[in-house]
């Protein structure tokens, strides 16, 4: 095993000890510089988001909303007519008659009014963004900036990721933009996912660790499902988009149930779609996980519920399910965190990339928050780099939050486990 | 159960014959499906990408299709090498990265770093596996290209290119590298570990001319299984490495992934039954062979030379 003896024809003794520990001091030192380096990455990467979500904004309008007022009111106080009638001021006649055909400024709700006011007529356009770095540090700058380039601009400091931005809807223009469609997308997608993955995924776990024989067929079903865990994700896009969106049309579009009446329902490219592929992008997962959790219960605990005349089911539901549930839970949980970050396979099923209406039934048209951050983040412009940022931010959370649902839901059940016994 | 509902409860006569159980058997056949819907899985992607990889290649001769270099769907060209070639550049420079880092990182942990350390970090490592691949990407677009740009010239590098989203991908895969090592380190037997002590060993040559070399089938399957990602990995390439296929070895050069190529695409308003479409069919089985060997060959590796020990 040693590198002397083989590599040299007579074997001698190594006695340059300062000069060995020496050696190894530098590698120890190269060890940890390197382990050092991926925890820097981490940090570099969350400070990346952070830094791009917040920070100053030049915004240009090209209409002064202080000349909208109406009756000594601002813009932001005006009730629906009069935010009409602003809009019929402003806007060119052949944008209004496109508007009306959409719907008649008169049936608008007053946000919807608000939102077009802002957007067209208000039309602040951001001229320059800078992240928080710059913001902390070199405010001087940014001033220079604005008074030599912008002298009719306003600076304000924005938060890409506020409130508005959860709530609002998707927009082309960036500071109208947000992100409420894409994550009720996510949550619904998920949602779906879940509740075909979860039964199922457990369901083939108990049939190979407590039912299938050693035999061919189950050895086959296990290497088969490693193989799966391996599968790159888009090819599972490929398989939602010629399964679930064409073969299955009538079914994830709806019409089989009559449900679809909905007329921008998408062929067949819906959140049942979505939901659906991601379920068995992650069932491998799922499977491997829980296969573990119920090996690890003692075969004791089966063989006293057996022997006291419970059926194998019985055994398995009242004894090895509730002692391994935990584990279970946290494999799962570490599966739908993985679905809820995935992008490639659901641009391949066919998300939308432009989804003004939120989805309201597994039937609808779909997006989800890292579909929004992949569109905002192909966009050259740098306003919508910090929307990206922003959703990013609003993912990450999700996820974490998700997790720490997990773990506590994961202690209350170890607690409840420990009182029983 | 209730009562009088078998034999025995009735008559009072102790009977052997095996029960009917329906309920049982109902649970059994769900319990079976549920196991089955994997192989209907497998099943499902062969036969999709089988089929319409099948009425592409009753188009495009597979001849043309594997030993061509130029793919412009536009012209009906599909050699695919331009994408190949992609694919090569951007998981070569993710190992470059992921293999040296990802094989520190687990000596560190498994043969330096003290029982806390490794405590803290092991999870540290978990979170930048979980992070979503699309924010990697980001990472790639934002941070990794303007700097290359700033390091080597913003005329030698491209806006996207190959070096910054493999770099990137590299950080990716490097938790899986280094927990797949550090597992293959600690199966090592201590024996050995004493052993090498005893014949005076210091902790370097111990971690790298004993504990690398027994770890070394496991080592060899974290790298393959780490490539095996690399080629199918799509988000990062989608955003840093370019769109739009290009026969390039230069890393500083935009070039357009197998997986890049079917995003994109996909991603557009795509005809179905168009040669185009099918196309993508193609392109995604060759990824799945590609994978599915990368993967079996590295449990085979695992298998074959890892049980010496056990």
């Amino acid at each position: 095993m040693s590198s002397e003896t083989a590599s040299g024809a007579a074997p001698t003794f190594r006695t340059d000890l300062t000069g060995r520990y020496r050696r190894g001091n530098v590698w120890a030192a190269l060890f940890l510089t390197v382990t050092l380096l991926s925890v820097f990455f981490l940090a570099a990467l969350i400070w990346t988001i952070v830094n791009d979500s917040f920070g100053y904004v030049i915004l240009v309008n090209e209409t002064d909303p202080e000349s909208l007022t109406r009756d000594g009111r601002p813009l932001e106080e005006l009730d629906a007519p009069s935010l009409a009638a602003v809009l019929e001021e402003n806007l060119p006649g052949r944008r209004l008659r496109s508007l009306g055909n959409e719907r008649p400024l008169a049936e608008r709700s007053r946000e919807d009014l608000y939102a077009i006011v802002m957007d067209e007529v208000v039309n602040p356009e951001v001229k320059a963004t800078f992240d928080l770095s710059e913001s902390l540090l070199a405010k001087e700058d940014i001033r220079a900036v604005l008074e030599r380039d912008f002298p009719e601009g306003r600076l304000i400091f924005r938060a890409w990721l506020n409130l508005k931005f959860l709530g609002a809807a998707q927009s082309s223009v960036a500071v109208a933009a947000g992100v409420r469609g894409a994550v009720l997308g996510t949550l619904m997608t998920i949602l779906v996912t879940i509740l075909v993955a979860f039964p199922v995924g457990i369901g083939a776990a108990i049939y190979l660790e407590e039912y299938a024989a050693d035999n061919r067929l189950g050895r086959f079903i296990r290497i088969n499902i490693y193989n799966l865990a391996g599968v790159p994700s888009i090819i599972y896009g490929m398989l939602g988009l010629a399964l679930f969106v064409r073969l299955a049309e009538p079914f994830t579009s709806g019409t089989a149930f009559g449900a679809a009446a909905d007329p921008t329902t998408a062929n067949g490219r819906t959140v049942l779609s979505a939901g659906l592929t991601l379920a068995l992008l992650i069932l491998p997962v799922i499977i491997i996980n829980a296969q573990e959790a119920l090996r690890a219960v003692p075969g004791i605990l089966r063989q006293s519920s057996l022997a006291v005349g419970a059926t194998k089911w019985q055994t398995v539901w009242h004894h090895v399910l509730p002692a391994s549930f935990d584990r279970i839970l946290t494999g799962t949980v570490l599966a739908v965190s993985r679905a809820i970050g995935e992008t490639a396979p659901l641009v391949v099923v066919g998300a939308s990339t432009f989804l003004s209406r939120d989805p309201t039934s597994v039937f609808s048209k779909f997006t989800t928050l890292p579909i929004q951050i992949y569109q905002w983040t192909a966009r050259p412009q740098e306003e919508f780099r910090r929307i990206a940022a922003a959703a990013i931010l609003v993912l990450l959370i999700l996820m974490l939050s998700l997790n720490a649902v997990a773990i506590l839901l994961r202690n209350r059940i170890r607690a409840k486990k420990r009182l029983s016994r | 159960m209730q009562h009088g509902h078998y034999r025995e409860e009735t008559t009072g006569v102790l009977s052997l014959a095996r029960r009917s159980r329906p309920w049982e058997q109902a649970i059994q056949s769900f319990l079976f499906f549920c196991a089955a819907v994997s192989i209907l899985t497998t099943l499902g992607i062969v036969l999709t990408l089988g089929t319409e990889s099948w009425t592409f290649f009753k188009h495009v001769s597979p001849f043309e299709f594997l030993f061509t270099f130029e793919w412009q769907p536009m012209i009906e060209r599909f050699g695919i090498w331009p994408l190949f070639t992609a694919t090569f550049m951007t998981s070569l420079a993710a190992m470059l990265i992921a293999l040296p880092l990802g094989l520190g990182v687990a000596i560190y942990l498994s043969e330096y770093a003290p029982n806390a350390v490794r405590e803290t970090l092991k999870p540290i490592l978990e979170v930048l596996a979980g992070i979503p691949t699309v924010v990697y990407g980001y990472f790639a677009l934002t941070v990794v290209t303007p700097l290359l740009r700033n390091v080597f010239g913003q005329d030698r590098v491209d806006v996207y290119n190959t070096l910054s989203a493999g770099l990137v991908m590299g950080v990716l895969i490097l938790p899986l590298v280094s927990s797949m090592c550090e597992d293959a380190l600690s199966s090592v037997p201590n024996s050995l570990r004493e052993a090498a002590y005893a014949m005076g060993a210091t902790k370097l040559e111990l971690s790298l001319n004993v504990m690398v070399p027994s770890a070394f089938s496991g080592i060899a399957a974290a790298f393959i299984l780490g490539l095996s990602r690399a080629v199918g990995e799509t988000m990062i390439v989608a955003l840093a490495a370019g769109a739009g296929p290009n026969l390039t070895l230069n890393p500083f050069k935009a070039a357009e992934t197998m997986t890049g190529h079917i995003v994109r695409i996909s991603g557009g308003d795509i005809g179905y039954d168009t040669v185009d479409y099918q196309s993508l069919f193609a392109i995604a089985l060759v990824l799945f062979f590609v994978t599915l060997g990368l993967n079996v060959l590295s449990r085979r590796i695992i298998r074959k030379y890892g049980e010496v020990y056990e």
